[in-house]
């Protein structure tokens, strides 16, 4: 009987039956379930697009046509000379040949240009500079930088990550809609206790609370269900991503490539979305009582 | 006190909105009751009783004029101090109004709650008023459990239980019988002897004639006559002239004279005495806590 008062001293309006325990959290744990993946394909977008960049940024092939000795040496002096530059190697004729024989076949007599291995202190930018002064000492040796093609499927994925962004914010703004409909079906629902409620002297603060709470509650408790929801499907995804994040398997499995802490941020922050879209939704209605 | 000035009152047409209303349903309404009076409102239905009772409980506003309750000009009032102001005000409608899904008990106990009772302390309380309207043993049955006179009592209950300074009550004994009539005009004479105004809607002659008050009369929205009675002989028109002009200044004349309504004593000590000696509920302490 105690704790029954409690629970009526806490829910005199009946929010219990007039907010469904069933359709708020069912829609909000659909509206979590899109904004986990969203978030972790905008997330996975921006690994992806650094790693691309970093990994293209840094690897540049400079090559060396009628390798000799002197040429190879000034070269090398040239690239080494420069700030941008953290190492160049060079790499062996043996290796050259052995990188294309699946092409080429044994052709000893074949004169392959030397080549030489660069890795980039820093961005790729500037490396313009670089080959005209390296073909000016060296005539004939070509820069290659790996770089454009980088750049453009790192802008794409960066384009990736600002859909998923967008599509974050539409879930955002359609949860919101979906708590104040669902809020405003409680008012109409709990009209005449609200009229009797705001005679004997509630405030506004007091009825939006309740209201809030309540509204506050059951979008988090979706929330939670989305997110439960949504770790299998990043799981399995973050195993179909690994070969191209180019990660190794873990002790942890397809589970450790699973955004734990961002899961674990989506119910509180539905909650509060739904705790501010009721307060605002009660607030605005209660205003046009006297 | 309850001070009325060239109050008119138009209720919006749900369709052509405010503007195109029908006709005022109250019209250029000019009255003072001093606090701790006891006023009768009858007149013909459709006179605009319950609208003028409604508009003193804060749940209508005035199209236009000033409407002043327990010393607070509502022009003037900021909507924040209006729910303090309204937990002071006690009011039983024709319709109860009674939440259907809280008992009769947490019904009863709806305005301490909201007032910030703290729960161990308002049981006594509730369960004395529930035995004096003669609900003892029926604290947890619902609203549509309850015949219409139960109902209506639990509705009085809720009105009374924080001891108002305002209580207003819209045809209170219409579901009663006569034995529960007399013993809620009993309480709501106590009410009045603890320092409430009170202001009772009715059209019964028989109920008026039974109990002192002012008698005020409307017809069509306006005043027709705001007579003392049964003093009428002795106040002589005076009086009656006075607070239809609102020039009754603030209950002086049935209170000691403090003015303010906001510091009015409400149930005082020395009556507190008296209803130990007639032997009559005194109602439960007021809330000591404001937490909204």
């Amino acid at each position: 009987m105690a704790e029954r008062r409690r629970r009526i001293s806490r829910d005199p309006l009946g929010l219990r039956r007039a907010l469904s325990d069933r359709l708020l959290p069912g829609l909000v744990a659909a509206m979590a379930l899109l904004a986990a993946l969203a978030l972790a394909g905008a997330q996975g977008a921006d690994r992806l697009a650094d790693r691309w960049q970093g990994g293209a940024a840094a690897a540049v092939t400079v090559q060396v046509p009628e390798p000799g000795r002197e040429r190879m040496a000034a070269a090398l002096a040239l690239l080494r000379g420069d700030r941008a530059v953290a190492s160049a190697e060079a790499v062996s004729a043996e290796r050259v040949a052995e990188l294309l024989r699946p092409w080429l076949g044994n052709a000893p007599s074949l004169i392959l240009p030397g080549v030489i291995e660069l890795r980039l202190r820093g961005s790729a930018e500037g490396l313009e500079g670089l080959a005209g002064r390296l073909s000016a000492a060296v005539p004939g040796a070509e820069l290659e930088s790996h770089g454009l093609w980088v750049a453009r499927l790192a802008a794409l994925a960066r384009s990736v990550q600002g859909v998923a962004l967008a599509v974050l914010a539409l879930v955002a703004g359609v949860a919101m809609a979906v708590v104040a409909v669902a809020t405003r079906a409680g008012l109409a629902a709990r009209r005449e206790a609200i009229g009797v409620l705001h005679d004997l002297g509630a405030t506004d603060a007091g009825i939006a609370g309740r209201f809030a709470r309540r509204v506050g509650m059951l979008a988090g408790l979706g929330a939670l269900g989305g997110a439960a929801l949504a770790v299998p499907a990043l799981a399995a995804l973050s195993g179909l991503a690994l070969p191209l994040s180019g990660g190794e398997e873990t002790a942890g499995g397809a589970l450790a490539g699973v955004p734990w802490a961002m899961l674990a941020a989506l119910p509180p922050v539905a909650a509060a979305i739904g705790w501010g879209t009721a307060q605002a939704t009660v607030r605005r209605w209660l205003r046009n009582m006297p | 006190m309850v001070r009325f000035s060239q109050v008119g009152l138009r209720y919006p047409d749900p369709v052509r909105g405010a503007a195109a209303g029908e006709r005022e349903t109250l019209r250029d309404l000019s009255f003072t009751l001093p606090q701790g009076s006891f006023t009768w409102l009858t007149g013909p239905s459709g006179a605009g009783k319950t609208s003028l009772l409604r508009m003193m409980q804060l749940s209508l506003r005035p199209t236009r004029g000033e409407v002043e309750v327990l010393g607070m000009p509502l022009s003037r009032a900021r909507r924040a101090d209006l729910p303090r102001l309204r937990r002071r005000i006690g009011a039983v409608f024709q319709e109860f109004r009674l939440l259907p899904y809280l008992t009769a008990f947490d019904n009863v106990a709806l305005p301490l709650r909201l007032a910030g009772r703290p729960e161990a302390g308002l049981r006594p309380d509730v369960t004395e008023m529930l035995r004096w309207v003669g609900l003892d043993g029926r604290e947890e049955a619902l609203p549509p459990q309850l015949s219409g006179g139960e109902q209506q009592r639990v509705a009085i209950a809720r009105a009374v239980v924080t001891r108002p300074s305002l209580l207003l009550a819209d045809e209170p004994t219409g579901n009663l019988d006569a034995a529960q009539a007399r013993r809620l005009m009993m309480l709501l004479e106590e009410m009045n002897r603890l320092g409430a105004t009170v202001v009772v809607a009715t059209h019964s002659r028989d109920l008026i004639a039974q109990h002192p008050g002012h008698v005020m009369a409307l017809e069509g929205g306006r005043i027709v006559s705001l007579d003392p009675w049964p003093h009428a002989a002795e106040a002589g028109p005076e009086t009656a002239a006075a607070l239809l002009a609102g020039e009754v200044d603030d209950g002086s004349a049935l209170e000691d004279g403090s003015g303010d309504a906001e510091e009015a004593p409400g149930p005082g000590d020395a009556v507190e005495a008296g209803r130990a000696r007639r032997g009559v509920w005194p109602g439960p302490r007021p809330p000591e806590a404001d937490l909204g």
